[in-house]
């Protein structure tokens, strides 16, 4: 491939951009650790400066205006007092890991103990010799930008001071919750976590709550043979949050990985996810429900890789708007020649409340090989009215009505969740936020 | 029970009136049958009686146990006691039958100012009801009607009726699209609920589901009016002679 010359737009408008990211970081470095965690960061940074941040401009970037999330100094948002729920997760029997303005408090979590399960704080894995982390920290990140570039997950490699580490070598019954409080109206939060699933082993992961004004998260997966990773995150109630979130999951032969995300309200949320399939018969189950009301955008966009044969993925998204809010899907199914047998599933649709609200829908599949099974889908509409008035004309009053049928068309979302007790949690919040925003 | 004086009613934003000056009243304990050919405003009338968006009421007035019915909204109309079985019932997706029979039992309870049925009492009710009407419990656990036969459908609409026990019943063309085996058990779960109560104002285009719910009163709708009332007889005169006669009687 010959270089562009160097006078055309294109070439011009990188130019431009890897020139105000490099004035946009000249003053901001990497924060001090141990070597090989130094080292994983400052690539990072090297990978940033390479790619240049996004812009409103860029392919990727249509539907959702980066500048928002970039924003220095980072805009205070008001901390919701939540005082009218039971605490999110409070019934589920769980090793609680809390942070605070995005820093772990030690004080507020539970002792790290379990058969088949090591932890450690980012913050202290300097000092630690940690093999199997030191080879894998970032490395996922670092694959995720071919074919398309996502310069704030390595942002968040790069500036990420906490975060936890977990291996698992057995089946672990009890979820690793993490859970993120906040208290400042300007604080931060940047966290990277990393998760390693040894052959045969099983872990679910929760996290939920608003952490901070500004939300970055990374989370990269790590599936060997025959492991199960079950995630279910609820990113808390705050309304002028803005959060960017990457899960990075590579799935060996037979693994298993299904994730959940439930997103109410927030201003400005970007849920991406990237999944790479690259054993024989593995699944990747990926599922949203989002529910916004007035000043809402949720934007999730994924990406799923079938490299191995016989694997099955779904993406499975729902979105509930109300009063302007926009929902945004841009989703991909690559099916590289490799990958004879592939179940590809996506869906993607919107209830739309009122006329203002707007969803914006890019799905796409790539298929490579030839004897496949894939299917999308993304639609958007109202309230169905046949429905409704069969529901009223039974004595269902009209708001009650309305809620069941938002409920069913969220049914297919909060079914990709394994595990009952926590669709049961998913379920209160949803009713609760129903409640709060019927007409 | 029910009045409905001098209805006149339109399509919302056309000019096309379709009920053109409709009485009739339904005495409690009575069962009334509406037959008339397509297009006299059937299905209209149970739509507009149970609250559907829509229509246009221009002039009359419908009242049921003397309170203004139009008035009201349908989950209000419902809790009332008034109760359409659709000739087309709505599939809903993703709402389990037991859970919008429990809802729907409950919210009336509720706007009656009734306790609420307990999870138990419901189960053991809806079973009892519903292995009379040989539902099984795979038809509880599907969401509303999707996947249903259309004998099913009906059926449901049924069970959905002796649950919510209402006093004035609609069956809009129940016997559509029904085989005679599926019709005699729907006849038999409405006969079922007759008691002196309870009404029923039965719509229907053939006289055949006239044979297994006897009607005390019969009349023949035409053009969005009432052109003829009488007893059973009228419905076998229909099935012997066709509306030709009576519509031309109708217009004289």
């Amino acid at each position: 491939m010959s270089a562009a010359p160097a006078t055309s737009p294109r070439a011009a408008r990188l130019a431009a951009r890897l020139k105000s990211t490099e004035e946009r970081l000249a003053t901001v470095a990497v924060p001090q650790s141990s070597v090989w965690l130094q080292r994983a960061r400052q690539d990072a940074m090297v990978r940033l400066k390479g790619m240049g941040l996004p812009e409103k401009r860029d392919e990727y970037w249509r539907y959702t205006d980066p500048a928002r999330l970039l924003r220095d100094p980072l805009q205070p948002a008001k901390v919701l007092n939540v005082s009218d729920e039971t605490e999110v997760f409070g019934e589920i029997e769980r090793l609680k890991l809390v942070f605070v303005d995005g820093v772990f408090d030690a004080a507020q979590s539970d002792a790290i103990e379990g058969q088949g399960l090591e932890i450690c704080r980012l913050s202290e894995a300097g000092q630690a010799d940690i093999h199997w982390a030191q080879d894998l920290y970032g490395t996922l990140e670092a694959e995720g930008h071919t074919p398309v570039a996502r310069p704030l997950a390595a942002l968040n490699t790069a500036m990420a001071t906490d975060g936890v580490l977990i291996r698992v070598t057995k089946p672990v019954e009890r979820p690793v919750s993490m859970v993120y409080h906040r208290s400042q109206p300007d604080a931060e939060m940047v966290l990277h976590h990393l998760v390693r699933v040894e052959p045969g082993a099983e872990l679910t992961i929760l996290e939920n709550g608003p952490g901070a004004a500004r939300v970055s998260t990374v989370l990269e997966a790590d599936l060997a043979e025959g492991a199960s990773l079950h995630h279910v995150r609820a990113m808390g109630r705050d309304h002028e949050r803005v959060a960017t979130t990457h899960i990075f999951a590579r799935l060996d032969a037979e693994a298993h990985f299904k994730s959940f995300t439930l997103s109410v309200n927030g201003a400005l949320v970007r849920n991406e996810a990237v999944i790479w399939l690259q054993g024989q018969g593995g699944s990747a189950h990926i599922a949203g429900a989002a529910m916004g009301d007035g000043a809402f955008h949720h934007d999730d966009t994924v990406y799923v890789t079938h490299s191995a044969p016989n694997c099955e993925s779904r993406q499975v998204y729902k979105k509930v708007l109300h009063n302007g809010a926009i929902g945004v899907f841009q989703g991909k199914i690559l099916v590289e020649q490799a990958a004879q047998q592939t179940d590809g599933y996506q869906i993607s649709q919107s209830l739309l409340m009122d006329e203002r609200s707007q969803f914006l829908a890019k799905p796409e599949l790539e298929i490579y090989a030839d004897d496949v099974k894939c299917s999308h889908g993304s639609t958007s509409g109202e309230i169905n009215a046949d429905q409704l008035f069969y529901l009223r004309a039974r004595g269902v009053p009209d708001h009650e009505a309305k809620r069941l049928l938002v409920l069913a068309f969220l049914a297919e979302a909060l079914d990709e969740i394994a595990r009952g007790d926590l669709a049961d949690d998913m379920r209160v919040r949803l009713h609760g936020w129903l409640e709060r925003h019927s007409d | 029970m029910l009045e409905i004086n001098n209805l006149h009613v339109k399509l919302d934003g056309e000019d096309k009136q379709i009920l053109k000056g409709l009485t009739l009243s339904v005495e409690a304990g009575s069962v009334h049958a509406i037959m008339g050919p397509n297009g006299s405003g059937k299905s209209t009338l149970s739509y507009v009686l149970s609250g559907r968006d829509g229509y246009e009421v221009t002039d009359g007035g419908a009242t049921l146990d003397g309170e203004d019915l139009l008035d009201m909204e349908p989950e209000e109309r419902a809790a009332a006691g008034l109760f359409l079985a659709f000739q087309y019932p709505v599939e809903i997706p993703g709402v389990g039958n037991m859970t919008f029979l429990r809802t729907a039992v409950n919210a009336q309870r509720k706007a009656r100012g009734e306790a609420e049925l307990s999870a138990g009492d419901f189960l053991k009710l809806v079973r009892t009801k519903a292995k009379e009407l040989k539902i099984d419990a795979d038809m509880l656990k599907r969401p509303v009607n999707v996947g249903f036969s259309g004998g099913e459908k009906k059926r449901n609409e049924i069970l959905q009726m002796a649950m919510l026990e209402p006093q004035m019943c609609i069956l809009d063309e129940t016997d559509s699209g029904l085989d005679v085996d599926a019709m005699k058990l729907v006849a038999e779960g409405v006969n079922a609920l007759r008691n002196e109560g309870r009404s029923f104002l039965v719509i229907t285009h053939y006289q055949r589901l006239l044979d297994h719910i006897k009607p005390d009163v019969v009349h023949i709708m035409a053009d969005g009016r009432i052109i003829k009332t009488g007893g059973p007889e009228l419905a076998l005169e229909v099935e012997n002679n066709g509306y030709a006669d009576l519509l031309a009687e109708g217009q004289a």
